[in-house]
């Protein structure tokens, strides 16, 4: 089953980090990839730029809109994300809380939507199989 | 048939006793509560049908999970004329073996992946606490609506929400690694005393007391300690034995709230104080004691004394400070200050309640309110007193609780200036 876990960062966690720390931190994450991936339970992470590079668009009518920011004001920045094959949640759990940036925020974990399979099943419940 | 009735009552006390037991092994094996559920109900018709010509089988309960699973893999055959992947998951089931594991070890671990389950921290509280009663305890929609005092279609809503996100995303029906052990044993116990508190007192409405769900949080502490023994699960049951024990003191005939000082000692349960004295002793004897071992060593300090004057309030203030190291919160605060009051005299637990008012986190909170009226009175200071009160009776949310208040000014003209621990506990 694959889930995203989505990284949030609490700034005023994060901010107080002493660029040791931050440097510490950033090797420890690529270790941590590099270790998930030899397991074979990452499909793709990626930390991302500052909140401050971030822009919003809206499509309303035909029209676009790109306002900067993001969309809502929340205490938390999305800071990245882990894209990962887990056996079941509490596995999806334990990538998330051994992940090096755990303590600098929190994780949300979404199991994905197989969109292929729910279009297919659709259809399938649509049309019948032949000899049903 | 003259053996046909013993039969049918048989079959009764197995549904009593071994259902969850079954229904426990039967999610495990068929990988899905609902397939399970329906496969624990065909598995007692099919009993129902056979046992009275055929006899009752050497182990029912290994027949019955054998019945529902079979059933079950009958019917996905069936409905796979229409859908394929059942036809799959069939053939999936059968393979699994004819043989459903029957160790004691196996029916065990099965039970405690059903709590952990229900009690996955990745469902919402609510739903913890409506799967518990539903899938552990047994009790049907309407009556975990009832004794919650919300619709049975709000019951259901929820308890079909936790089962979508245990498929959804693949909560697994698993005992957590011993790392995690801990943790998970904390969100268990939580809901057992959820379950407990929500019997034992309202939160809201017009009844003090729902019996049966702090019976049904009684049966889920044994069958933890049962199963589980760690210091704090008998902490939590000790906890609950000793407060169900004042159960019936604990409000007059007319259903009116009895505070402790005030209620008929005698009719405090004293097998239930005996066994929860024992328990809370074991619970805080070890190396390590948590928050419900404090709090079940308080409670029997209190159910083993003869009087409120002859408590040992020293002990209590005592327990007071490990329990705000342990499980530090303003209730617990509070409780420590009346048990201050209670030990050095009102002047002293006052000023310790309007410096923890001070900082706002108890201002809203109807017990805080009280315990410093009960003080103030106690300090020969009515005018305030009554002021407190009042302050309590805006804040205050069920009706005996209210009654309780109203008594309370209406006696302010001829104080008789008993001073109280607060029934409550924290968390």
């Amino acid at each position: 089953m694959k889930y995203l876990c989505i990284v949030y960062i609490d700034p005023e966690i994060f901010g107080a980090l002493s660029p040791q720390g931050l440097a510490a931190l950033d090797e420890a994450s690529l270790a941590f990839d590099e270790e998930l991936h030899q397991t074979g339970q990452l499909i793709l992470a990626q930390a991302l730029q500052p909140i401050s590079t971030a822009t919003t668009i809206r499509v309303r009518d035909g029209r676009l809109s790109a306002t900067d920011g993001p969309f809502a004001e929340t205490t938390e920045h999305l800071g990245g994300f882990m894209y990962v094959e887990a056996r079941d949640l509490n596995e999806a759990i334990e990538i998330a809380a051994r992940s090096p940036i755990a303590p600098f925020g929190s994780i949300e974990i979404r199991p994905v939507l197989d969109l292929a399979r729910t279009v297919q099943e659709r259809r399938e419940r649509a049309a019948p199989a032949p000899g049903a | 048939m003259p053996d046909q009735p013993t039969t049918a009552a048989r079959i009764d006390d197995l549904y009593r006793t071994d259902s969850r037991i079954i229904l426990a092994t039967l999610i495990r094996l068929l990988g899905d509560f609902d397939r399970a559920e329906e496969a624990l109900q065909d598995a007692f018709v099919a009993a129902a049908e056979q046992w009275p010509k055929a006899g009752v089988p050497r182990n029912p309960r290994a027949w019955l999970i054998s019945a529902g699973r079979f059933k079950t893999i009958d019917r996905l055959r069936r409905r796979a004329r229409f859908d394929a992947a059942l036809g799959e998951l069939a053939m999936r089931l059968d393979e699994a073996g004819p043989d459903p594991a029957e160790s004691g070890d196996e029916i065990v671990d099965d039970r405690l992946r059903l709590i952990f389950t229900c009690c996955h921290p990745a469902l919402p509280p609510d739903a913890q606490v409506a799967m518990t009663l539903r899938e552990l305890c047994g009790l049907t929609t309407e009556e975990i609506a009832r004794a919650f005092m919300t619709s049975p279609s709000t019951i259901a809503q929820r308890i079909v929400r936790a089962k979508a996100k245990i498929r959804d995303a693949r909560i697994p029906y698993e005992v957590p690694a011993r790392e995690r052990l801990p943790e998970r044993l904390e969100v268990v116990l939580r809901v057992v005393y959820l379950v407990f508190t929500e019997g034992y007192a309202a939160s809201a409405g017009p009844t003090l007391v729902r019996a049966d769900l702090s019976g049904e949080a009684i049966r889920l502490g044994r069958l933890l300690v049962e199963l589980l023994p760690d210091p704090e699960t008998e902490g939590l049951l000790a906890l609950m034995l000793l407060q169900e024990s004042r159960r019936l003191a604990r409000t007059d005939p007319n259903g009116e709230l009895v505070l402790l000082p005030d209620q008929d000692r005698s009719r405090w349960d004293r097998a239930l104080i005996d066994e929860g004295a024992t328990r809370a002793e074991r619970a805080t004897s070890g190396l390590t004691v948590g928050p419900y071992g404090i709090q079940a060593a308080i409670a029997a300090v209190h159910a083993t004394a003869p009087s409120t004057d002859a408590t040992d309030w020293g002990r209590i203030v005592g327990l007071y400070d490990r329990l705000a190291i342990a499980d530090p919160s303003p209730v617990v605060e509070l409780n420590r200050a009346v048990a201050i009051a209670m030990h050095d005299g009102p002047g002293a637990g006052l000023a310790l309640i309007d410096e923890l008012m001070e900082n706002g986190q108890l201002d809203d909170h109807h017990l805080a309110h009280s315990a410093r009226a009960d003080l103030l009175l106690r300090l020969d200071r009515p005018a305030e007193a009554r002021a407190a009160y009042e302050r309590a009776l805006d804040l205050v949310k069920t009706d005996p609780e209210r009654r309780f208040l109203e008594g309370r000014i209406a006696e302010l003209d001829r104080p008789r200036g008993a001073v109280r621990e607060l029934d409550v506990r924290p968390g």
